[in-house]
C-alpha cells in the first residue's frame, strides 16, 4: 500500500504536474489576440445632400466654365479662399525642409521630377491637372477666384473632362472632339457632391503621363477592385472614397506625397482609424514602434496594372529610316521604347524596397548641384536612432536624364508644345534647344553643355492594402535568406536575419568540444569495464 | 543494497518541469536564431515567450523554497574532496575505484555538481533572464539609453543558450556515472537512491 502511494506520488510529480506546466506554457503562449475590427461608415452615405438642379442660377446658359464657378461661390462663399490657400491650387507650399535647409516655398510648381522632369514650363500639358483654367503659361491669374475649376472635382456625373493639352481647359465648341466633348455645364453643375473615386482619381491615377505611370499603388483598376487588389476601395468590401482616410475640411485634405511635400503634418494615417495597437495581441502590435502598418500589409504594389520602375531618357530622340519616331513594346504589351521619351522598364506585383522613414523629406531644388549619383531627386529622412522613424515600404523610380556638365545641375526640359517648330523635345526630338528653352523659361542659368546622369525619386507605399490574409508572414523578414525582405536594411538587431558569426562559431566549438569529450569519457569506461573483468 | 531517499517531491516536479521548459526555450530560441524551422517563427516566438515566463515563475518558486526549506546549501561550494571527485571522474572511474562521496538527503550534489549547478543558477539562468526580458521589453528609442540595435544583450543571450546546450550534454552523459548507469536517473525519478552496502555505511 505505501509502495502504491509512493508510485503514485512519483507519477505526479515527475510526469503529470511537469506535463501541466508545459500544457499550460503552449495553451497560452500559443493564444493570438483577435484583430479589432473597425466598424466605419463611408461618408458617402453620410448625411443628406442639397438638391442643386432646384437652383435658377445652374439652369442659366453657361458660356464659360468660370460661369459655373462664379455661379458656386454666389452661394459657396469664402471656399475661393480655402481652395486658393491650397497646394492644389498653388502647387506649393511653404514648408521646412530637413537637414536645417530651412524655409522655402516648394511643390509641382518648381520642384524637378524624375518623370517628365518637370511641370514648370510644360504647362500646357502638365496644368490640366491643376485646379484651375488655363495655367498656360507665367500670366495665370492666380488671384481670380473664377479660375478655379469646381467642377473636376465635385462632379458626380463622371461626364465632365478637361481637354488634353489645353492648360486644363475643357473643350470649347471649336475645339470639341468625340472624347472631349463640351461639357454640358447644366447637368453637371447640377449633380455636384463629395469628390468620388473617379475626381481625384483623374489626376492622382495618371501623373507621368499614363495609368500608374508614378505611383504603383495608385491606378484606375482601384475604381472597381476586389479586396485583393485594396481592401479598402474594393468593390465587394467597403468601397471606400479617397476621403474616408483623406479625411477633409474646408478644403483642407489630409495626406502627404513624399514626392513634393516634406514635413510630418496633416497626414492621412492607418491609425487614424485603426488605433496603433489594432492586433489586440503584443508581439504584433510592438511591431507598430518601428514598422509602419504598410509595410506587412502591403506586400506588393502594382497589383493590376505595371508601373514605371525605370525610365531612362538618355535614349529618348531615335528616327527610324525613314526619319519618324519609333515605339518598341514589351512582352506586357507596354512601351518600352517611344522615340519621345526614350526607354522605359515597366513592372507589375512589384515588392517593395524597405527603408527608415520618420515623415520628413528633402528634395532637390533648382539651386542645388549634383553631389552624389544617383541623383537623389528627393530624400525619405529617418533611421533606426530616430525615435519617430519607422520601416516602410517605398517604390524607387530610377531614371536617366539630362544635366549641366558645367554647373552641375539637373536641368529643366521643354518637352511640350502644341505645335512643331517651337523646340519641344517632343516635337522636334531635340535636346539642346528643349533644354535651352527649359532653361530659360524657368530663368535659370545654362552652360549649353549637357549630359545624362542616373536619378532616383523615393514614393511611401500607402495603397492597395491586402486582405489580412496575404500580409508578410514573419519569415519574410526575420529570415537569414538574401531573399528576405528586409536584407538590404542594416544597422540595428533582426531577430532570425541577424546573428554574430564569432559568437555562433564558439557555441558549436562548445557544443562539439562537449560532445567528443563525453564521447572519449564513455569509449575509456568501456574499455576500463572491459579490462577490470 | 538499501534505499536513501535523496530528492523530494518538490525537488523532482523542479526538476522535470523545468527541463521541459528549458528544453522547449532551446528549442524555440534556435529556430528564433535561424538555426531551423520545426514550430514556424511565430509560434516559435510566441512559445519562447510564454516558455520564458513560465521559466521565471518557476524560477521565484524555486528560489523561495530553497530558502525556506535551507536546500540551498546544497549549492555551497566547498573544497573539501573537490580534488578527490575530480581525480574520480578523471582517473579513478575507470579504475572501479569507489565514489569518493556519498549522496545524502542533506548533501545532494558533490564538490563538483556544487560548483557546475551554483554557476548554472547565479550565471547562465540569471543571464538568460536579464537579456531575454531586454530583447522582449526594451525598445530604443522608447527607452532613453541607446542599447545599440541590442546587439550585446543578443550576443550574450545567444552564448548563453549554447553554453547551456553543453551543460545539457554533459549533464545528461553524468546520470550514467552512478553506481549503476541507471542509479542517477532512478533517483530523480523515484526519489530514492540505491545504495550498496559497504564497510564504511554499515
Amino acid at each position: 500500500m505505501n509502495k502504491t502511494a509512493q508510485k503514485l506520488t512519483t507519477f505526479l510529480v515527475v510526469l503529470v504536474l511537469p506535463a501541466l506546466v508545459i500544457f499550460l506554457t503552449v495553451h497560452f503562449g500559443l493564444r493570438k489576440g483577435t484583430p479589432i475590427k473597425m466598424e466605419y461608415q463611408v461618408r458617402a452615405e453620410m448625411g443628406k445632400k442639397v438638391d442643386h438642379s432646384e437652383f435658377e442660377i445652374l439652369k442659366q446658359e453657361f458660356k464659360r466654365p468660370q460661369d459655373v464657378t462664379a455661379a458656386c461661390l454666389s452661394c459657396h462663399n469664402k471656399r475661393d479662399d480655402e481652395l486658393m490657400a491650397s497646394a492644389h491650387w498653388k502647387w506649393e507650399r511653404e514648408t521646412n525642409l530637413p537637414n536645417g535647409r530651412g524655409k522655402v516655398n516648394i511643390g509641382k510648381k518648381n520642384l524637378l521630377n524624375n518623370f517628365c522632369m518637370a511641370a514648370d514650363g510644360n504647362n500646357g500639358s502638365c496644368m490640366r491637372c491643376h485646379i484651375g483654367y488655363g495655367w498656360q503659361d507665367k500670366s495665370f491669374d492666380f488671384s481670380d477666384p473664377n479660375n478655379i475649376d469646381c467642377l473636376v472635382c465635385h462632379d458626380n456625373t463622371n461626364t465632365y473632362k478637361k481637354r488634353k493639352n489645353s492648360a486644363g481647359m475643357p473643350a470649347t465648341a471649336e475645339n470639341a472632339s468625340a472624347e472631349f466633348p463640351v461639357p454640358d455645364y447644366n447637368y453637371v453643375s447640377q449633380n455636384v457632391g463629395k469628390p468620388k473615386k473617379e475626381n481625384c482619381g483623374v489626376c492622382h491615377f495618371h501623373g507621368g503621363g499614363g495609368n500608374n505611370v508614378k505611383h504603383g499603388d495608385l491606378e484606375e483598376a482601384m475604381l472597381n477592385c476586389s479586396r485583393s487588389v485594396d481592401v479598402h476601395m474594393a468593390k465587394d468590401g467597403k468601397d471606400m472614397a479617397c476621403n474616408d482616410c483623406h479625411l477633409t475640411e474646408n478644403h483642407n485634405i489630409k495626406g502627404r506625397a513624399y514626392s513634393v511635400s516634406s514635413e510630418n503634418t496633416n497626414r492621412s494615417t492607418c491609425e487614424q482609424c485603426h488605433t496603433s495597437a489594432p492586433h489586440n495581441d503584443k508581439v504584433l502590435d510592438m511591431h507598430n514602434i518601428k514598422v509602419a502598418c504598410q509595410t506587412c500589409h502591403i506586400p506588393i504594389y502594382a497589383k493590376v496594372n505595371p508601373t514605371v520602375m525605370y525610365w531612362d531618357w538618355s535614349v529618348a530622340g531615335k528616327r527610324d529610316a525613314n526619319g519618324n519616331p519609333i515605339t518598341e513594346y514589351d512582352n506586357q504589351h507596354k512601351y518600352s521604347y517611344i522615340s519621345i521619351k526614350g526607354h522605359f522598364v515597366w513592372n507589375d506585383n512589384v515588392k517593395p524596397d524597405y527603408a527608415w522613414f520618420n515623415g520628413t523629406a528633402d528634395h532637390y531644388l533648382y539651386e542645388d548641384t549634383i553631389k552624389t549619383i544617383p541623383v537623389k531627386i528627393n530624400t525619405l529622412m529617418g533611421s533606426y536612432e530616430d525615435k519617430e522613424s519607422k520601416i516602410w515600404p517605398i517604390k524607387i523610380h530610377r531614371g536617366k536624364q539630362p544635366y549641366d556638365t558645367i554647373s552641375k545641375q539637373l536641368v529643366n526640359v521643354k518637352v511640350f508644345a502644341n505645335k512643331k517648330g517651337e523646340g519641344a523635345f517632343w516635337e522636334d526630338l531635340r535636346w539642346d534647344t528643349a533644354i535651352y528653352l527649359g532653361m530659360q523659361y524657368t530663368e535659370r542659368e545654362y552652360s549649353g553643355k549637357f549630359d545624362f546622369v542616373q536619378t532616383e525619386a523615393y514614393w511611401p507605399i500607402n495603397h492597395q492594402v491586402s486582405p489580412k490574409e496575404q500580409t508578410l508572414k514573419c519569415i519574410d523578414c526575420h529570415t537569414r535568406s538574401d531573399e528576405g525582405r528586409l536584407a538590404k536594411l542594416s544597422g540595428f538587431y533582426l531577430p532570425g536575419r541577424d546573428y554574430a558569426k564569432a559568437a555562433d562559431y564558439s557555441g558549436f566549438a562548445i557544443i562539439i568540444i562537449s560532445i567528443l569529450g563525453v564521447l572519449i569519457h564513455s569509449i575509456l569506461r568501456i574499455l576500463a569495464r572491459k579490462n577490470n573483468l | 543494497m538499501r534505499k536513501i531517499k535523496i530528492f523530494s517531491r518538490f525537488e523532482r516536479f523542479w526538476h522535470w518541469s523545468q527541463m521541459a521548459v528549458v528544453i522547449l526555450l532551446t528549442l524555440t530560441g534556435f529556430e528564433i536564431h535561424g538555426n531551423y524551422e520545426m514550430f514556424g517563427f511565430e509560434h516559435a516566438v510566441r512559445l519562447h515567450n510564454a516558455a520564458a515566463i513560465t521559466f521565471i515563475i518557476l524560477g521565484f518558486i524555486t528560489i523561495f523554497w530553497l530558502f525556506v526549506t535551507g536546500q540551498y546549501q546544497n549549492f555551497i561550494p566547498t573544497r573539501n574532496k573537490l580534488k578527490e571527485q575530480i581525480n574520480y571522474y578523471a582517473i579513478g572511474i575507470f579504475q572501479n575505484a569507489p565514489h569518493p562521496t556519498q549522496k545524502t538527503a542533506t548533501n545532494k550534489l558533490n564538490p563538483l555538481q556544487r560548483i557546475i549547478y551554483l554557476g548554472l543558477l547565479i550565471l547562465i539562468f540569471p543571464v538568460q533572464t536579464i537579456t531575454g526580458l531586454l530583447y522582449m521589453y526594451y525598445h530604443y528609442p522608447e527607452n532613453p539609453i541607446d542599447a545599440s540595435g541590442l546587439w550585446i544583450a543578443v550576443i550574450t543571450h545567444t552564448l548563453g543558450a549554447f553554453l547551456f546546450i553543453a551543460f545539457l550534454i554533459v549533464h545528461v552523459y553524468m546520470t550514467s556515472t552512478g553506481h549503476r548507469i541507471t542509479t542517477n536517473v532512478k533517483a530523480m525519478i523515484s526519489g530514492y537512491e540505491d545504495e550498496p552496502i559497504t564497510k564504511e555505511s554499515t
